[in-house]
């Protein structure tokens, strides 16, 4: 009975989720209503309704989103409107403050990843369930770094304000965050926590990037937005992005469990570890439906995107590096999709597949600002 | 991309083989990531750069190849636009072929299966029952329809056959996502450039790549306003008006006109404290015949104005000829003392003569502010607004250009103040700076009087007879020889000073002295000179100040580092902006894009298409009942177009729920 759970709600418990989304939106709404346009309003209103949806079949969620909540508002009652408080507030200073979330979020993201790996190496289901609460912790920090970081960049100056989803630093941490959301949500779904360390190594790769770029190049400096910038598509254009690379990233790392299993499995299939490991099949398929997700979320982000060229660059495709780039994963995917979908195509060449897929996205995501130039030169290195 | 496999295609015609292969999922497969990969080189390669670029990169022989393959343009390319239409023929081809039985799949319930085939699911079940069939249908179909599936009975001689389907709609999701594909592209194909291309093969246009004023445009390279597509640009300076646009065809352009009249009243750019640009704008005024007022409108980035399908867009911003009052300084006083004024405007050129020396100014640029970090700095974070500067190019006849930027205001630098000019050989290179020190009054006359008092004979002759009697009068005869040799020495150390500051001496020293003397001349013609250098400002520009005086040697020291850069500098002039009427242009971006609301049609479908394809599996389920002595033997089989392993408990719960619909019952079940 693996899935059934989640088609089937439990009307009884959380008729209080949706109320409570409701009051938070009306309670958005009425304190800030004055400065959001009606694109915004839209924009708020649905992501009250994706995260009922969500929280509907997926109780952590729910937990998780109250607890940014208290957070973030915890931090910006701590913080007033005095940006300085981050410096002599203990428990903005050592906690809340988005730059000591965000290293909380890192430190745990890591710390998860051992934890899921030793967890899986001792064959011990106490250090597996560790990993999932350090997971959850992480992402919950790394949402409330953002929050406060929002809240912060309006703290900088009346007119800077922005939602941090802006530049090459704020999007890798969407990108952890997303990547982790979306592995805890398949987690519960499968009930396995044997590929966690394995996904959780592409949310570290990113850590140790985005910590790299802050010591070296103080990448985590609010700036103000370029006027290109300056739009409501953002707020929707780049967070349907990430989910499309978090999905993308997470089928390829399962493509490396999956790959490692086969090759044990080959060698001998009564190992241990081979035994543990989820089966081949139930691999192949969190890797179809994670490249699938990653798929529809992708197309619905490239189209915003060209909705958004259309208001921005004076057309809806210029076949600019960004564009094509985005094009080319949009290819290489469809066409993953249809191998596995009409040619029945599946196992251990459509995992290296998805590997490769793997750097084409990361292309298109990080080489595209770094080696060639165009209109979407937002996140330069 | 057919769920048929092609078989037999060899013993068909060759139509059907054709239609067979076109809509094969081999070839359609192939087809996406062949238009991947040819993407990439678009996106290597930098697109539509002028052609002296590419012929720079690659060399004359590369550069045609290059050239034939529509490689600075891929994506009008011949090749590639036929890779594109293969493409959309391949999923034509596969929509029509499938899409008659899609349609059918959406509603029917199959209710021609029979019981053998029900057996031979991978899904299937079986159960008895104490109820007889004609209790348990009504159920049956109850439980089902609350499950939210469509369901329908036949009798089967003798049986009943429960025919149910849910997420028939799935199929929809096909049909959508690939007709999608063709509508994209068909909207896009509309927005190309497709017609431009085919007038150009047939003649009828050519492509300008003169730089022409617009009366100057020939017909030929003219566009008439029609409904067709268009991307272009135009700059149009405040107060001015424009009714035509270009487009950048290849290494050229051509002249679209347009319905109406573009008058811009003015442009503004906000910042933020820190400098960076914070928000682009134009009032512009758009004049058209059939309307009796202009309509104002304000636009800015990510707010264009959308008028008669022509959308107007805030792209870029320049100079619009801003006006400039320049004081030109001769550096090399053989070309005069005095500064000459001269009005200007950017991007005009003027010619520069002084006796036979002829140089052409070109004005490139003019800010009026530069809000960044120091530019003879490396601390990128002291950031301060240096206030105005021009930017100019000195041309010699030889057509070898220097380009030159100054500012208008003097820039402190610990605690004293300079005029910075910076100086580049090329764009390629960073600007090297010269220092200009001001004097008391804040202008560059004293400086100016020090330079020019170096180059002028008498006084230099005067000075060093005065330094080189003071030096001689401790000996106790005089030696005309000895007074004849140190005078002409003091007079060509300042003469080489001029010609190429401190280091020309030491090259001279260098070079010219033996070597044992060397060590000891060195210290003491540098030494010398330097005596010389305060004797000429102290006796020649400031006779009354004293020489002990820290500001005066201060000045002094920085003039002279001033002068013995000089040399590289390379200019006989300096330019100093005194007065300036900042005119600004807008650059708006003006398309026409008829074809916009079939491709945002196209990608509705798209995304509909695609969730219904990947999250409503069409899963459908039968159920076989069969009287058995009282009661009745129930077969239940199902199948799922998606995700065959959550069915498994799908089904399973399905049946569950089904088996238990009516009480006790016994029975085996094979998910």
């Amino acid at each position: 009975m693996i899935s059934t759970e989640l088609t089937q709600k439990n009307p009884r418990s959380n008729w209080w989720w949706p109320l409570l989304l409701l009051l938070a939106t009306i309670g958005i709404l009425a304190v800030y209503h004055s400065s959001l346009d009606v694109y915004e309003t839209s924009i708020l209103i649905m992501t009250a309704i994706a995260m009922g949806f969500l929280g509907q079949f997926w109780p952590a969620f729910r937990w998780h989103s109250i607890a940014v909540a208290v957070l973030s508002l915890l931090a910006l009652q701590l913080y007033g409107s005095d940006l300085s408080r981050a410096d002599n507030n203990f428990w903005l200073q050592y906690l809340l403050a988005s730059q000591s979330a965000l290293m909380w979020m890192s430190a745990l993201f890591l710390a998860a990843t051992v934890t899921y790996f030793t967890g899986l190496w001792r064959h011990s289901d106490y250090l597996e369930k560790m990993g999932t609460v350090l997971t959850w912790t992480a992402t919950t920090f790394g949402m409330t770094g953002l929050m406060v970081r929002w809240r912060e960049t309006h703290m900088m100056g009346e007119d800077i304000g922005y939602i941090p989803v802006s530049n090459l630093y704020e999007v890798f941490i969407l990108f952890a965050v997303v990547t982790a959301l979306l592995y805890l949500f398949y987690e519960r779904r499968y009930q396995t926590r044997k590929l966690g360390g394995f996904v959780l190594l592409v949310i570290s790769a990113a850590v140790f990037f985005q910590l790299w770029y802050m010591f070296e190049r103080n990448a985590h400096e609010i700036q103000p937005l370029v006027p290109a910038l300056q739009s409501y598509w953002m707020k929707i254009h780049v967070p349907a992005n990430f989910i499309g690379y978090g999905a993308f990233a997470m089928a390829a790392m399962i493509g490396v469990a999956y790959l490692l299993v086969a090759w044990r499995h080959e060698k001998n299939p009564s190992s241990s570890w081979v035994q543990t490991m989820p089966s081949l099949n139930l691999m192949d398929d969190v890797m179809y439906k994670s490249i699938a997700l990653g798929f529809a979320f992708f197309t619905v982000a490239t189209i915003l995107g060209a909705l958004w060229a259309a208001e921005a660059w004076g057309g809806y495709w210029s076949w600019d590096p960004k564009e094509t780039w985005a094009l080319i994963v949009w290819l290489n995917y469809a066409a993953w999709l249809h191998m596995r979908m009409t040619k029945g195509w599946s196992g251990v060449p459509m995992a290296w597949w998805a590997i490769v897929g793997l750097f084409v996205t990361l292309f298109a995501f990080l080489g595209v600002n770094m080696f060639l130039s165009g209109l979407h030169s937002y996140g330069t290195l | 991309m057919s769920d048929q496999a092609y078989t037999r295609s060899h013993t068909l015609p060759i139509r059907r083989r054709l239609v067979h292969f076109l809509g094969s999922m081999e070839l359609a497969i192939t087809l996406l990531l062949t238009l991947a990969i040819a993407s990439v080189i678009g996106t290597v390669l930098q697109q539509n750069q002028p052609y002296t670029d590419y012929v720079i990169k690659f060399g004359p022989f590369w550069f045609e190849v290059f050239e034939k393959l529509g490689l600075y343009d891929v994506y009008s390319a011949v090749w590639f636009l036929a890779i594109l239409t293969l493409l959309v023929v391949s999923t034509s081809v596969c929509v029509l072929r499938n899409a008659p039985a899609m349609i059918r799949d959406i509603w029917q319930l199959r209710t021609k299966v029979q019981k053998k085939s029900l057996k031979l699911m991978q899904h299937h079940a079986e159960w008895s029952a104490p109820q007889a069939v004609s209790v348990l249908t009504p159920v049956y179909q109850q439980q089902l329809k609350a499950q939210g599936f469509r369901s329908r009975l036949t009798e089967k001689n003798g049986a009943v056959l429960i025919s149910a389907m849910r997420g028939g709609l799935n199929r929809l999701g096909y049909l959508f996502t690939h007709i999608a594909i063709v509508v994209i592209c068909i909207g896009g194909l509309m927005d190309s450039n497709l017609p431009l291309k085919i007038a150009e093969w047939q003649g009828k246009l050519k492509i300008e790549t003169r730089d022409l004023a617009i009366r100057d445009i020939p017909a030929e390279s003219r566009l008439p306003v029609s409904d067709l597509a268009f991307r272009g640009s135009v700059s149009i300076p405040e107060g001015r008006g424009a009714e035509v646009a270009f487009l950048p065809v290849r290494d050229g352009y051509l002249l679209q006109a347009l319905p109406f009249r573009i008058e811009v009243e003015d442009f503004r750019i906000e910042h933020y404290s820190n400098g960076q640009p914070k928000s682009f704008e134009s009032d512009l005024l758009i004049h058209d015949p059939e309307r009796d007022e202009p309509l104002a409108e304000t636009i800015s980035v990510n707010h264009p104005l959308i008028y008669k399908g022509h959308a107007i867009y805030q792209a870029s911003f320049g100079d619009g000829g801003s006006e400039l009052s320049i004081e030109a300084w001769p550096l090399d006083t053989r070309i005069g003392e005095q500064p000459v004024s001269l009005e200007t405007k950017v991007f005009a050129e003027s010619e520069l003569r002084w006796g036979e020396t002829t140089l052409r100014l070109e004005m490139t640029n003019f800010r009026p502010f530069n809000i960044n970090a120091d530019p003879t700095e490396d601390d990128p974070d002291n950031i301060r607004n240096f206030g105005p500067s021009i930017g100019y190019k000195l041309r010699a006849p030889t057509g070898e250009a220097r380009e030159y930027e100054n500012y208008m205001l003097p820039v402190p630098r610990d605690g004293r103040e300079f005029y910075l000019s910076g100086v580049r050989n090329s764009p390629a290179e960073e600007f090297a700076y010269l220092y200009l020190p001001v004097d008391e009054n804040g202008e560059l006359d004293k400086f100016m009087a020090f330079n020019a008092a170096l180059r002028d004979p008498d006084k230099t002759e005067r000075v060093a007879n005065a330094m080189m009697r003071d030096a001689l009068s401790v000996l106790p005869d005089k030696d005309p020889q000895l007074e004849e040799s140190l005078q002409s020495t003091l007079e060509t150390l300042i003469k080489m000073f001029m010609r190429g500051g401190f280091d020309e001496v030491r090259n001279f020293v260098e070079n010219e002295l033996p070597e044992a003397e060397r060590d000891n001349l060195a210290p003491a013609y540098l030494g010398m000179l330097r005596e010389m250098l305060a004797r000429m400002y102290f006796t020649e520009i400031v006779p009354n100040a004293n020489p002990e005086d820290p500001e005066q040697v201060q000045f002094l020291q920085d003039a002279v580092d001033a002068i013995g850069s000089l040399p590289r500098y390379g200019s006989p002039v300096f330019l100093k902006l005194n007065d300036f009427e900042h005119i600004q242009s807008t650059g708006l971006q003006i398309a026409k894009a008829p074809g916009k609301n079939t491709v945002y049609f196209g990608c509705l479908l798209l995304v509909v298409g695609v969730f219904l394809l990947f999250y409503l599996p069409q899963r459908r389920i039968w159920l076989w009942l069969e009287a058995d002595g009282s009661g009745s033997k129930v077969l239940m089989a199902g199948t799922s177009n998606r995700n065959p392993r959550e069915f498994d408990a799908v089904f399973v719960s399905q049946q569950q729920l089904l088996a238990g619909a009516h009480g006790n019952s016994t029975g085996s079940g094979k998910p």
